[in-house]
């Protein structure tokens, strides 16, 4: 595989980041899954970065869940959209960072509406001055949180502790990056590196030390998408996704994926339980399983935060192999206390699923 | 007769019309932008339907021109000037050529397929095409795998960059069918071990004997057709290519994997083709080929006086119909000027 | 093992390069004609079972040759050897024969 031919097309696909004073928007489910994942964002853009990020606790779903499982009309997504921008606009702000790749792409969706269908914007300014006496203004620049970390990709490299690097071997990690459906798919131009090889996640693997592993099915789904997997009986559907990816990546040998949507590595994660205890299968080295991450925990490994603080206790797949394969030291004791040194409770250990 | 007749591009249908116009004792002069003349004619093996050598056709060509034709190469024309009564054409080394009446002949080139990103031209090495094996197959080289094996299954896709609203060429390119189906023949008998699958939407067997063609590819070669668009290349761990499209015939998706694939490139105007109708203020299709007067009675004339056009510039042709186009272009050239 | 209240949904792509060929091996060295079919359905679309069952002579050797050969035990009987099909097929597959080498694959490789 020549990578210089992928340069050629991440060169076409490339999109305006903003480069400070964000407006941060968060996601509905992310904190249960990850809860490090936000913290590790904010503080990595105020405390390493030095840039203004700003959220205001008055802010809601941006109503993706509900669009995208046929509960919630377009017309209301749209208006609560709006709300959203008019929060931003209020603050002072032009530069819209939302945290989940759903919401990137909902938020591009309705911009894109209003840019093909502008009464359509006019519709939703009476809907919300009714509503709520709101008014606002469409964000300058839209940007997912993974684009913004992809810009400043270099300085966190440079002000990182360590790198993806095996460092008994001296060999770079083999990474599997994913990226959320959402995120080019629809609009393969506001993606960096279009939809067929995306870019915003393998230009961090690469910056940070890393191998990027491109395997046949790269850009199937996950499987999540909520419409299906709401009602139980459809759920085999979306393992069966999560299934044909990890079949598909392991004879690479993957240490570990990285992903920059809630959803998925929520399913790439707890999917590999599942299918342990399912059909006895399972992926990585001695069972122990593929370790998924978001880019938010990866960037705050590579800077030195504690793995505890940034919630990796809370992954199904233990990722304890990978920070050893790293080297960064971790307290095996601290990991089920709580922020105030109280016990969490441990988990039960799953019967398949190596968690050693 | 001392009139003269600038004839724009050296490829099959301008070396015809050429030729054509001198033995009608006109003074025929063929300006072409490459070092040499025969264009795309000289990167093909064997010819369909009857898998003769391209050189032949070639040939048959060059030598009619000897003495009779004046050929310029390197020929790069910066400016076209109409006067009433002619038509100056300057060249970027300076030199002016006149002439009473010009014959644009300039081509095709062949769709890019890397901008089919997700076929992964450029990206993985087993991945090539058509015209990359036509090449090998004039070097005599041997048909292997980018490892240098021996492939055990190659894969043919019809429709690259035709017949695509996303590569924003809707048309069809008319030859690359009936090219895949003779590729497939000559792989065959080069690799009796190989397999080989073409994967096509439509299998477009136009001309006198392609049908019987495809049906020799099938009874006699054992080649295999799926009918259905390949959505994504992918490659495995291995350096094989693995394929996924839909058996439309099954109603099923299937996947495949092949050691070697070849992309069936289609036609698109040649960069000559849209600067010299640029500089003469002809008329463009939505396809991106000069439109010509009228596409039924008069598809060499324009609707400028003494410009007339032939070959695949006007559209997708087969090197039969080219040479067909050139001769009638000669002629409606010879009415003109009488 | 737990069960979770759902069972994980099976692929159904084609996979050409994990499927049993013995069958359409088989058939190509008795009857070499099986390789001109071009799918067009004219067989299928005369075929006196395929009227009134769900009989698709076209799909069933196709999926032979793909390799699919789970159901053409079961699918085969529904052949009532009546023949339209031979007289209709523009590129002279016999298909009478491709019905009656179907058989004989089936029971010479215990499938």
């Amino acid at each position: 595989m020549k990578v210089e031919g992928k340069r050629l097309i991440w060169k076409d696909y490339q999109k305006e980041i903003a480069e400070d004073k964000f407006f941060y928007v968060r996601s509905c489910i992310r904190q249960t899954f990850f809860p490090g994942s936000e913290w590790a964002f904010l503080k990595i853009m105020k405390e390493v970065l030095g840039k203004d990020v700003y959220e205001n606790p008055a802010h809601t779903t941006c109503t993706g869940i509900g669009y995208h499982s046929d509960i919630v009309p377009f017309d209301t997504t749209m208006t609560v959209v709006a709300r959203q921008f008019a929060l931003m606009t209020e603050a002072g702000y032009q530069n819209l960072v939302p945290s989940c790749i759903t919401s990137f792409g909902l938020y591009t969706e309705v911009m894109e509406t209003w840019k093909h269908f502008p009464e359509e914007e006019k519709k939703v300014r009476e809907y919300l001055k009714k509503a709520t006496g709101r008014e606002f203004e469409v964000p300058k620049n839209l940007a997912h949180a993974s684009d913004i970390i992809y810009k400043f990709r270099k300085q966190i490299a440079a002000k990182g502790k360590y790198r993806l690097i095996n460092k008994t071997t001296g060999e770079p990690l083999k990474v599997v990056e994913h990226i959320g459906c959402h995120y080019a798919k629809m609009f393969p131009s506001k993606g960096v590196g279009g939809a067929e090889y995306p870019y915003v996640l393998t230009g961090m693997v690469e910056d940070w030390g890393g191998e990027v592993i491109d395997y046949p099915e790269r850009r199937h789904c996950c499987g999540f998408g909520f419409r299906q997997y709401l009602v139980k009986a459809n759920r085999g559907f979306s393992v069966a996704c999560s299934k044909k990816k990890f079949e598909s990546m392991a004879p690479y040998k993957p240490d570990m994926i990285i992903t920059n949507c809630p959803g998925c590595p929520m399913f790439l994660d707890r999917w590999q339980y599942v299918i342990s205890e399912m059909e006895g299968k399972t992926y990585g080295e001695d069972g122990h399983g593929i370790p998924v991450f978001t880019y938010e925990e990866v960037a705050g490994l590579i800077l030195g935060f504690d793995p505890w603080d940034l919630g990796l206790q809370l992954h199904q797949v233990p990722t304890e192999p990978l920070l050893n394969k790293i080297g960064i030291p971790y307290d095996p004791f601290k990991k089920y206390l709580g922020k105030n040194g109280e016990d969490i409770g441990i988990p039960i250990k799953p019967s398949m699923l190596n968690t050693q | 007769m001392n009139k003269k007749v600038v004839i724009i591009g050296g490829g099959i249908a301008g070396m015809e019309a050429s030729i054509t116009l001198a033995e009608l004792g006109y003074h025929a002069t063929l300006l072409e932008k490459s070092h040499s003349t025969g264009g795309h004619v000289q990167d093909w093996y064997q010819l369909f339907p009857n898998r003769r050598p391209a050189k032949e056709v070639l040939t048959f060509s060059e030598l009619r021109m000897e003495g009779k034709v004046k050929t310029i190469n390197d020929a790069d024309i910066i400016e076209i000037e109409k006067n009433i009564n002619d038509f100056r054409i300057l060249l970027r080394n300076g030199k002016l050529v006149v002439a009473d009446a010009i014959v644009v002949a300039t081509g095709f080139d062949l769709f890019d397929a890397h901008r089919k990103e997700e076929y992964g031209y450029g990206i993985y090495e087993n991945v090539i095409t058509s015209a990359d094996l036509e090449k090998r197959f004039s070097e005599g080289k041997k048909i292997l795998t980018h490892g240098g094996a021996v492939p055990k299954r190659i894969g043919i896709i019809h429709c690259v960059g035709s017949r695509d609203e996303k590569s924003g060429n809707n048309y069809c390119s008319k030859v690359c069918c009936v090219t895949g189906v003779k590729q497939a023949i000559e792989i065959r008998e080069m690799l009796p071990e190989t397999e080989v699958f073409c994967f096509y939407m439509d299998l477009r067997m136009f001309g006198r004997h392609f049908e019987e063609l495809y049906k020799e590819s099938q009874e006699k070669w054992g080649v295999n057709f799926i009918r259905g668009r390949l959505s994504e290349a992918n490659e495995n761990a291995d350096g094989s290519i693995l394929l996924k499209v839909e058996d439309t015939l099954a109603g099923k998706p299937l996947k495949m994997k092949v050691d070697l694939l070849i992309l069936l490139a289609g036609f698109v105007p040649s960069g000559g083709t849209k600067a010299i109708g640029k500089m003469l203020g002809l008329p463009f299709g939505d396809d991106g080929f000069i439109t010509p007067k009228d596409e039924h009675t008069s598809t060499n004339l324009t609707d400028i006086q003494g410009v007339f056009v032939t070959g695949s510039c006007t559209g997708p042709k087969s090197i039969q119909d080219s040479i067909a186009d050139a001769r009638a272009a000669a002629t409606q050239v010879a009415n003109y000027l009488k | 093992m737990i069960d979770f209240g759902y069972t994980i949904n099976t692929d159904r792509q084609i996979d050409y390069d994990a499927n049993d060929h013995r069958m359409s091996h088989f058939i190509l060295s008795r009857e070499p004609s099986y390789n001109l079919c071009i799918g067009c359905g004219s067989c299928t679309a005369t075929c006196s079972a395929g009227n009134f069952t769900d009989f698709n002579f076209r799909k069933l050797h196709l999926m032979i040759k793909r390799g699919e050969i789970s159901e053409v035990k079961t699918k085969i009987q529904k052949c009532m050897f009546c023949g339209k099909c031979l007289l209709v097929c523009p590129r002279g597959v016999n298909t009478r024969n491709l019905i009656l080498t179907i058989n004989c694959a089936i029971d010479e490789l215990k499938l």
